[in-house]
């Protein structure tokens, strides 16, 4: 395997935040999703919602704005936007549930070209972490994927089907890994970005899955269009 | 109205009986109930089924963890059972890895909902999530209008353990940011609520109704936390 530089995460979860449109509601998984929020476009307008029912939250609060009753899902404190709004966790899953989360970003160990997904469990340890990941995942409008492309001993991640217990069935639309971008598709995986100095073959050649070729494959994006 | 306030948490927390089903909120390390989680941990009842986000964090804070690491419960119903990194084994994971513990995992909207239904008394409800997954292996399905759904079941306790912003002393609460997570619902939900109120717990007629997010007829038990009680 070519030993090239790869994206960092920073610009993969800006990737994925340029395709949020104006007026979403935006649920970002713990860790890697969060970094989705730092990419701000001025002319677009989002609703960042999390699991412990806050609606309409700001970035990450710098220590002297930090207020210890308000946190993300992953109990960092945030700020305050004008219009935050509250409700309790119920309430919070029942707008997750009637399918209000215009996107909800997580991270994945495993994506299928079926649109199955695996982040909750490994069978060789004993219990899982869900958290809301289930509920966002059968629920929400669109579900994005960011995970390294490769596993730690060089595996896939982007496969034909999932090896371990999924979280939802046929729900990813948008994959984003180190090496590129990824449509699910009804026919599979198609690569739409490629990180720079990656060839599509050499992608392919760490992908388990057939990846189809976007007749407009481009490099990797890094900003939006101005 | 009845006077519902104790001026301690060990009166508070007393007479729970060993083999009670507890809730106890929070989420992210806020609205937990830390000051009536360390009063049972003293007053040491034992076979305690807990239900809760969690099975307690890493740091050194008094939470369900606590009771969990001391030997004091026996089953857990929460959200995650598993490390969600290898070097996040806190003890209720460890115990359960090792059958000293017993545990069922349950997606967090789906507990929520449990609690609310027990809350609400309804007999049961379908949801879409975990359909397709193993989680809904061996559970009642059933499509309404071309969508599957799964039943799930109302979590009922004899106790629940709650943090609030504000109280009068009829009970009526009030909850600050996302202070508020499980602790309306657990609120409700359980036999027996028991709740440490943050700010002076003031005479009935001074929080204004439409503010109120517990109405006081579900609660039962206020202790204001003391200056030198667990804050954060």
């Amino acid at each position: 395997m070519p030993e090239k530089p790869r994206l960092e995460r920073q610009p993969m979860c800006d990737r994925l935040a340029m395709e949020f449109q104006d007026g979403w509601i935006v649920n970002l998984g713990v860790g890697m999703p969060t970094l989705c929020s730092n990419y701000v476009e001025p002319h677009k307008s989002l609703v960042f919602h999390s699991e412990n029912g806050a609606i309409g939250y700001g970035p990450l609060a710098p220590p002297e704005k930090a207020d210890r009753h308000l946190v993300n899902a992953g109990g960092q404190q945030v700020t305050a936007l004008p219009g935050l709004a509250i409700v309790h966790h119920a309430d919070s899953f029942a707008l997750i549930r009637k399918g209000m989360v215009d996107v909800t970003v997580m991270g994945a160990y495993e994506v299928a070209e079926n649109g199955d997904f695996a982040n909750w469990r490994i069978p060789t340890r004993k219990g899982g972490g869900i958290g809301g990941a289930m509920d966002l995942a059968a629920c929400a409008k669109r579900v994005f994927i960011t995970l390294e492309h490769t596993t730690k001993e060089g595996g896939p991640r982007l496969l034909k089907r999932c090896t371990l217990p999924i979280t939802a069935p046929g729900v990813v639309k948008l994959v984003v890994t180190d090496l590129g971008l990824f449509e699910v598709t009804p026919e599979g995986f198609k690569l739409r970005e490629h990180a720079p100095g990656w060839t599509p073959a050499e992608i392919q050649a760490c992908t388990e899955a057939r990846l189809i070729i976007a007749d407009d494959l481009r490099e990797f994006r890094f900003r939006a269009r101005a | 109205m009845k006077n519902k306030t104790y001026q301690t948490f060990d009166e508070a927390v007393v007479d729970i009986p060993d083999g009670s089903v507890f809730m106890s909120a929070g989420f992210g390390g806020v609205g937990v109930p830390r000051n009536i989680l360390a009063a049972v941990g003293r007053q040491g009842a034992k076979n305690l089924t807990g239900i809760s986000n969690n099975g307690g964090t890493l740091d050194a804070k008094v939470d369900v963890g606590t009771l969990i690491a001391a030997g004091q419960v026996k089953k857990m119903y929460c959200a995650f059972t598993a490390a969600t990194h290898p070097s996040q084994v806190t003890p209720f994971v460890r115990m359960y890895n090792n059958n000293e513990i017993d545990a069922e995992v349950i997606p967090q909207g789906t507990l929520a909902e449990r609690i609310r239904a027990a809350a609400a008394g309804i007999g049961a409800f379908y949801t879409p999530t975990t359909v397709g997954t193993e989680l809904a292996v061996g559970k009642e399905q059933r499509e309404i209008n071309g969508r599957r759904y799964v039943l799930e079941y109302p979590l009922h306790a004899d106790y629940a353990f709650i943090r609030a912003w504000k109280a009068d002393t009829f009970g009526n609460l009030v909850f600050r940011l996302t202070q508020r997570n499980f602790n309306p619902v657990m609120a409700m939900a359980a036999r027996i609520t028991i709740v440490e109120v943050e700010n002076d717990i003031v005479p009935v007629g001074e929080l204004d109704p439409d503010h109120v997010h517990v109405p006081g007829v579900y609660v039962d038990r206020l202790v204001r936390i003391p200056p030198d009680g667990i804050w954060d």
